[in-house]
């Protein structure tokens, strides 16, 4: 029992408390500086580039003359990555997912739960690594006439990246199904092809579309792999065979060349990631919207 | 271990018995919860299975529908037999035997669809050959529920009431058309109007379906079915007439149990 | 009427079979396309072991990077990534369980406690880079902090912060209420009660959220591009103001220079990074299982 009195642990109590809540404050902190930082950049640049043109122009030559800011190339280079990665995470996420609540035995899950955590702890990097190394060479020798930085290479190993995210989280929108509805259905004498995609999966979908939502937000936010894979060629052309730039290569490129710190084209860097933090923060909006409000399905 | 009585030979025989129970036993990883049970399910009647908790009478009505094979670590043994085919022969198709046997569980679970969908989910995944549509309000009707939905049918069957949730259950079961219904506990979460509700309606459907319930409520089994089994720990202690088991029970256990004094 | 357990018609018992068929195929293309991911992450390794493996000597580790590959080596980049991962941890980790604990023990319902949630939701979804340009902004520039160890430590922990936070109070909140009752009902204040009793209880979860956090910190290669760690450094840091490289940005550089040789000395610099996390993740289990021992 403390021997001090009662007036001093309540001051002791106080600061405490004062000093945890000060440290909850910085996270509120944190979102406002990181949309004052942005903003305030951003007003900088719109006042000398109309934000129509930067929106729907579509040539974006910041760092010459004469200079162009349409955002759209760098716009379409991020959506043709994540396109492709959602193409290749969606589909075997989700197969993965049914397979580990439906079909795989306790050990099975054993073995493969620990390999898609350690495939998400891999360092982007590591991936960028991966797609110069291994895709690229493979890809080249499919398609003879691809471009060693091309856009395939870069979908491929982004979609890689986010499979153990959706294959982990729409596991555990199935899983959270309660078991009494595979009961039902199977004792109306279904198999399990019919019990797993016209039962389980559509009871468990909101949980499987956020996952998907927090996938393709967290593709249109990676950096290094497309960084290293994908090029640098603002492009808007539709291909995946060739160099493109996401608006996330660019905000590298810009930050690693030496653009004069206040200058417009240095501006651009704010301007880009202003609208990267605003798309994936509607993203992420919209999947926690959908897990909140879809949750009292099964009541 | 109490003797059994089971009157199976005098009571069955002579009726028309559309499933049949030959010294089924049920394991789980070693453990029997089901011991040598025997005794028939007569046609067009209700059969009802009652015992204190875990005597192992849904593990015996799980078996009936091939339920039990979702358990992995479950070993049926003995003979269980519909329309005279042992339903757990190599040939057979656990997936069909359940077309011709169908489930009610304790809790109501329907689908999260709207109700037209859920009664007509079975029978479409099964290319039912008629109009879905009738067969789904002919169910609705023979689950006495048609009159409450038929204005709403596209509406999400989560909003109805337990009651109606469990009426809807049984429509679905019975969109399959099968030969037997088994009921495990319908009622144990239902109130006394809802339960009220289904012990009418099983005396309705007793003309069409053969029904075999589980139940713990004793006044219920006593209320509703032709036939009793009363099973202990596992074991089949008495199977009769339901009128003559609840009345003038033939062994001492069982005449404690209906009489209260343990369960 | 009797019924049959086989289908009448040979149409009907057709039609079983192809739903049979069906389910099968089904079961085995998922299981598949499942596996298909563990022998993805066999070839990646393999990838990085053939590639990187002879390069790995003491040498490697001792060496600063060089424009020659046979003589280049991460020792700089190795002590960079080390002083950054003390440093974030110092920083990170006091501050992520704070905020932790204030929310889950000292919050209540109010709707400041909603609004961090939401915010800490939303901080958790934000692109790393995005933190980087923050960090540029705030610390490298606006505080003046150069581009030193510091800089990057403190962007990193504010990426990381949201991880830590989301953990800890995940493993807050499995500790049951009568813990809490029964230290409040000893007359223990409630500052005493987390101390004592729930922090020690939610330690396993906790520690796997900081190991989680770092981790991530470790592997983040934006934001340190961002605030400016160099990419030829010939030095080892020694102080929290010095400048610095890290094994991710030794890694991107030798990756994204055009000689062979230079990839597999990225593979080797992967295979310390990846020794690194191991070792860290197998450090974090014995530890949580010593713990949860402890504690039974």
């Amino acid at each position: 029992m403390p021997s001090i009195t009662n007036g001093q642990v309540r001051w002791h109590e106080s600061l405490i408390q004062g000093g945890l809540g000060f440290c909850a404050l910085i996270s509120i902190v944190t979102t406002a500086t990181i949309i004052f930082i942005l903003t305030r950049e951003s007003v900088g640049f719109f006042q000398v580039i109309p934000v129509k043109d930067f929106l729907f122009g579509t040539s974006w030559v910041p760092m010459f003359e004469p200079s162009s800011f349409g955002v759209l190339p760098l716009l379409w280079g991020t959506l043709v990555i994540t396109i492709g990665a959602a193409l290749i995470c969606i589909p075997i996420g989700l197969a993965s997912a049914i397979y580990l609540s439906e079909y795989a035995s306790a050990k099975q899950r054993s073995i493969i739960k620990p390999v898609l955590e350690l495939l998400a702890g891999i360092p982007t990097v590591v991936y960028g690594y991966f797609a110069l190394t291994f895709v690229t060479p493979a890809l080249q020798y499919l398609f003879p006439g691809i471009q060693v930085f091309n856009a395939l290479s870069g979908s491929i190993v982004v979609g890689i990246m986010v499979l153990p995210m959706v294959a982990t989280l729409s596991d555990n929108a199935l899983r959270a199904v309660p078991d009494s509805l595979r009961q039902g259905a199977y004792a109306l004498g279904a198999t399990s092809y019919e019990v797993t995609t016209q039962v389980v999966v559509p009871a468990g979908l909101s949980g499987i579309i956020a996952s998907f939502l927090l996938a393709i937000s967290r593709a249109i936010g990676e950096t290094m792999a497309v960084t290293l894979a994908a090029g640098a060629t603002p492009n808007l052309s539709f291909t995946f065979l060739e160099s493109i730039q996401t608006m996330t290569a660019y905000i590298v490129q810009v930050s690693m060349g030496d653009t004069p710190a206040g200058g417009v084209a240095y501006q651009t860097m704010f301007a880009v990631a202003g609208l990267l933090f605003v798309i994936t923060l509607f993203l992420n909006v919209i999947a926690t919207f959908i897990l909140k409000r879809y949750r009292e399905v099964y009541q | 271990m109490s003797s059994q009585s089971i009157n199976v030979e005098t009571v069955t025989t002579e009726l028309d018995n559309i499933l049949e129970m030959e010294n089924v036993s049920v394991a789980y990883a070693g453990n029997y919860a089901v011991k040598n049970v025997s005794f028939n399910v007569a046609r067009n009647a209700i059969t009802s299975i009652i015992g204190p908790s875990g005597c192992g009478k849904s593990t015996l009505l799980r078996c009936l529908n091939r339920m039990n094979d979702f358990i992995l670590d479950a070993s049926i043994e003995g003979n269980i037999r519909f329309e005279g085919q042992d339903i757990y022969a190599r040939e057979v198709d656990a997936v069909e035997v359940r077309h011709h046997i169908g489930m009610v569980f304790q809790k109501p679970n329907p689908f999260p669809k709207s109700i037209f969908k859920n009664v007509a989910w079975g029978p479409t995944v099964n290319r039912y050959q008629g109009s879905i549509t009738e067969l789904v309000e002919r169910s609705l009707k023979q689950a006495s529920l048609w009159d409450e939905v038929k204005d709403r049918l596209n509406d999400s069957a989560l909003g109805l009431s337990g009651g109606q949730q469990q009426r809807l259950c049984i429509a679905r079961a019975l969109a399959m058309e099968p030969n037997v219904l088994l009921m495990d506990e319908p009622c144990s979460a239902l109130d006394p109007i809802s339960t009220a509700h289904i012990e009418d309606l099983m005396f309705d459907l007793k003309s069409r379906y053969t029904i075999v319930i589980v139940t713990h409520n004793m006044q219920q089994a006593s209320r509703v079915s032709d036939y009793t089994a009363f099973m202990e720990m596992g074991n089949l202690i008495e199977f009769d007439e339901s009128e003559r088991l609840f009345t003038r029970p033939s062994n001492q256990r069982t005449e404690d149990y209906v009489s209260g004094r343990f369960g | 009427m009797t019924a049959s357990l086989t289908r009448s018609t040979a149409k009907q018992a057709h039609h079983m079979r192809r739903r049979h068929a069906k389910a099968r195929v089904f079961a085995k293309f998922c299981g598949l396309v499942t596996w298909l991911g563990t022998a993805l992450l066999l070839v990646l390794l393999w990838q990085i072991f053939s590639d990187g493996l002879r390069w790995l000597d003491i040498d490697f580790l001792r060496s600063f990077p060089s424009r020659f590959p046979e003589r280049a080596g991460i020792l700089s980049a190795l002590a960079g990534t080390l002083w950054l991962i003390s440093l974030v941890a110092i920083i990170s980790i006091p501050v992520g369980v704070a905020t932790a604990i204030y929310i889950e023990e000292f919050g209540g319902k109010g709707k400041l406690v909603k609004i961090i949630d939401i915010n800490i939701s939303n901080l958790a979804g934000v692109p790393s880079i995005v933190y980087g340009i923050i960090g540029l902004t705030l610390f490298v520039r606006g505080l003046q902090l150069e581009r030193s160890l510091i800089s990057g430590a403190l962007t990193m922990s504010l990426l990381i912060l949201p991880v830590i936070i989301i953990a800890s109070r995940e493993a807050i909140r499995t500790v049951p209420d009568s813990i809490r009752h029964a230290a409040i009902a000893l007359g223990g204040t409630q500052w005493q009660t987390v101390w004592s009793h729930v922090l020690p209880a939610s330690f396993p979860g906790i520690l796997t959220g900081v190991i989680l956090g770092l981790s991530r910190a470790i592997g983040e290669t934006a934001p340190l591009i961002m605030i400016g760690a160099l990419t030829y450094v010939a030095f080892v840091p020694e102080g929290p103001m010095d400048s610095f490289t890290a094994l991710p940005i030794q890694i991107f550089n030798w990756v994204s220079r055009p000689q062979e040789e230079f990839h597999e000395l990225a593979a080797a610099a992967i295979i310390v990074l990846l020794v690194v996390l191991l070792s860290m993740n197998s450090l974090a289990i014995f530890i949580r299982h010593k713990m949860e021992k402890k504690l039974q």
